[in-house]
């Protein structure tokens, strides 16, 4: 099961590629991108759900997806790591470090550990903790006791976990509480070392001090990954992240730095949602 | 008459029909262990019946039962776990799912006596099986298969689709998502499914006369090659079970003391298949105790 995705350096990719409506105004003139998405279309079926997904998501930056049900922004995630391969069809190209990710040729499972995935609800397995960590490890590749101990130690704390399970680790991770569970799914998918999160809205069945857990730690987290989280908390959505993108109907209407989203957007339909008026 | 009243009444009924379901229930148990449990004794379970004279046990018939019911299980749980992961993880909703479903459904519903009848002319008469353990256990596979299969995809379908995603988005294959994540998950209500089905296997007649043959040759103990015809492990020898035993001693039964083997080997039977009933749970929610705490 070898590499067939060619990992270039990130570097080599900055915003040139990038579909021109949606090239950010920053100061600085090189960004570097860590996937963009061209002519993206996902049917179910005849249903066509997302019509217009032409995206860049800048690396290192906390990219939030925002817009009303059946906007089409959780299809739009879905598609990034190919989940939705099995339940639609998905149209157009998804370039990842150069690559054309949505073809055939690409292997799916190596690549999703480069694109890892949180969901709403937690899913640990019905494992230990220290297990749902190592294990998708230990399937593809050989480690000694001492690296997955570190490994485990590393990822637990990169999501804030790691204080309040340390020595329970053998214990069953359906014994966690939900916000609890909902970083150790974190910590499962940053085990994996993956560029990129995709978060479809991970802490809307938490309580709000479990929600304000997940958001420290994504805060924490964008150091060294690119996430790309789908919200329907507006507020959520202003505190964390960097560049924001309203959907609506199954097109992008507005895509830039969240402050200018929040403040002053340019189309009137993206200040009617992110002020309540609908959604 | 307003709504409150009529749903007193409604109530009320429906708790009389539960009470009646439960007490002929109790009613059935109570009868067959009052008369039955006064005849058991060591020496009753563990001796061979005998045909002319008082005194005889049900001690072969009671080893065949386990032995087939063993047998029946080894055959039927892997097909039964293959079909069921196939259709409930692998199955696109299609032509051939729909044909297999049909077939299980249909399969299910055949009448155990007729399941018999085909297992005698396909494998007793056929393929010379002759009246065999072998002959039994495959009768009691067809017999067995869909009703497993159908508890088997139950136990998968209640694992939320969640644990799927999470298999797929760490990079995990649907095969290996479904063995280490899925399985173990389902472990506990398989469990109890198996064991409900091995007590409904354990009590088969009608599918057994026929197949496993009525006739419980002395059996040498002290040899267990299965090779030699007179070893309990033989699966070419003839094996009456204790259900078939019931069915034949009071069709034809001749010993004198006939009403005192029924009673206590219909006790027995009860027995075994109450325990199986009431443990299946109790097996099923300890693992899923361990699974989940430890």
């Amino acid at each position: 099961m070898a590499n067939n995705i060619d990992l270039k350096p990130v570097s080599e990719f900055i915003t040139e590629n990038a579909p021109e409506r949606f090239i950010l105004d920053m100061n600085s003139d090189k960004h570097e991108i860590a996937i963009s998405t061209k002519d993206l279309q996902v049917y179910y079926g005849d249903n066509l759900a997302l019509s217009e997904g032409d995206l860049s998501f800048e690396r290192y930056k906390i990219t939030s997806l925002v817009g009303a049900s059946g906007s089409g922004k959780s299809t739009f995630l879905r598609s990034l790591n190919r989940m939705n391969d099995s339940v639609a069809t998905v149209n157009g190209n998804i370039m990842y470090r150069g690559v054309d990710i949505n073809t055939k040729a690409i292997d799916v499972y190596e690549m999703r550990r480069h694109i890892g995935m949180v969901f709403q609800r937690p899913n640990p397995f019905a494992k230990s903790i220290y297990n749902n960590i190592t294990f998708a490890l230990t399937q593809r590749g050989h480690y000694k006791k001492q690296e997955l101990d570190e490994i485990v130690e590393t990822s637990l704390k990169q999501a804030a976990l790691w204080d309040q399970v340390k020595d329970e680790l053998n214990k069953s991770a359906l014994a966690l509480s939900g916000g609890q569970a909902q970083r150790l799914v974190i910590a499962r998918a940053l085990a994996l070392k993956p560029d990129i999160l995709l978060l479809d809205e991970p802490s809307s069945a938490l309580d709000p001090i479990s929600s304000a857990q997940v958001e420290d730690t994504l805060l924490e987290l964008k150091n060294q990954y690119t996430i790309i989280i789908v919200t329907h908390n507006m507020q959520q959505a202003a505190r964390i992240s960097d560049y924001t993108a309203f959907f609506h109907m199954g097109k992008v209407i507005e895509y830039d730095l969240t402050r200018k989203i929040f403040t002053r957007p340019k189309v009137a339909l993206t200040n009617d949602y992110i002020s309540g008026n609908f959604g | 008459m307003n709504a409150k009243t009529a749903d007193k009444i409604a109530t009320g009924v429906i708790y009389a029909i539960s009470a009646i379901v439960a007490l002929i229930l109790i009613a059935m148990l109570a009868f067959i262990l009052v008369r039955g449990v006064p005849h058991l004794s060591w020496h009753f379970l563990t001796s061979p019946a005998k045909a002319f004279e008082a005194g005889g046990g049900i001690g072969i018939q009671l080893f065949n039962s386990f032995y087939l019911l063993i047998l029946a299980m080894v055959i039927s749980f892997p097909i039964a776990l293959g079909a069921a992961i196939y259709l409930n993880e692998y199955a696109k909703k299609s032509k051939f799912t729909t044909v297999v479903r049909t077939a299980i459904e249909i399969l299910s519903s055949l009448p155990s006596v007729v399941v018999g009848l085909f297992g005698f002319l396909i494998f007793v008469v056929q393929f010379h099986f002759g009246f065999s353990i072998l002959s039994g256990a495959i009768a009691l596979t067809f017999f067995n298969l869909p009703l497993l299969t159908r508890s088997i995809e139950t136990s998968l379908a209640q694992i939320p689709n969640l644990q799927r995603e999470a298999g797929s988005a760490l990079g995990l294959s649907r095969w290996e998502t479904v063995i280490h994540v899925i399985l173990p998950a389902a472990v506990p209500s398989i469990v109890t499914g198996v064991v409900l089905s091995a007590g409904r296997v354990f009590g088969e007649a009608a599918a057994l006369i026929y197949t496993a043959g009525q006739s419980a040759p002395a059996l040498n103990f002290a040899d267990w090659n299965p090779f030699n015809i007179a070893s309990p492990l033989s699966p070419m020898r003839p094996a009456e079970t204790l259900a078939v035993h019931i069915w034949k001693i009071n069709s034809e039964g001749i010993m004198p003391d006939l009403d005192a083997v029924s009673a206590g080997a219909s006790a027995v039977l009860i027995i075994v298949v109450l325990l199986f009933n009431l443990s299946a749970r109790k097996i099923g929610a300890q693992l899923y105790k361990k699974l989940t705490s430890a």
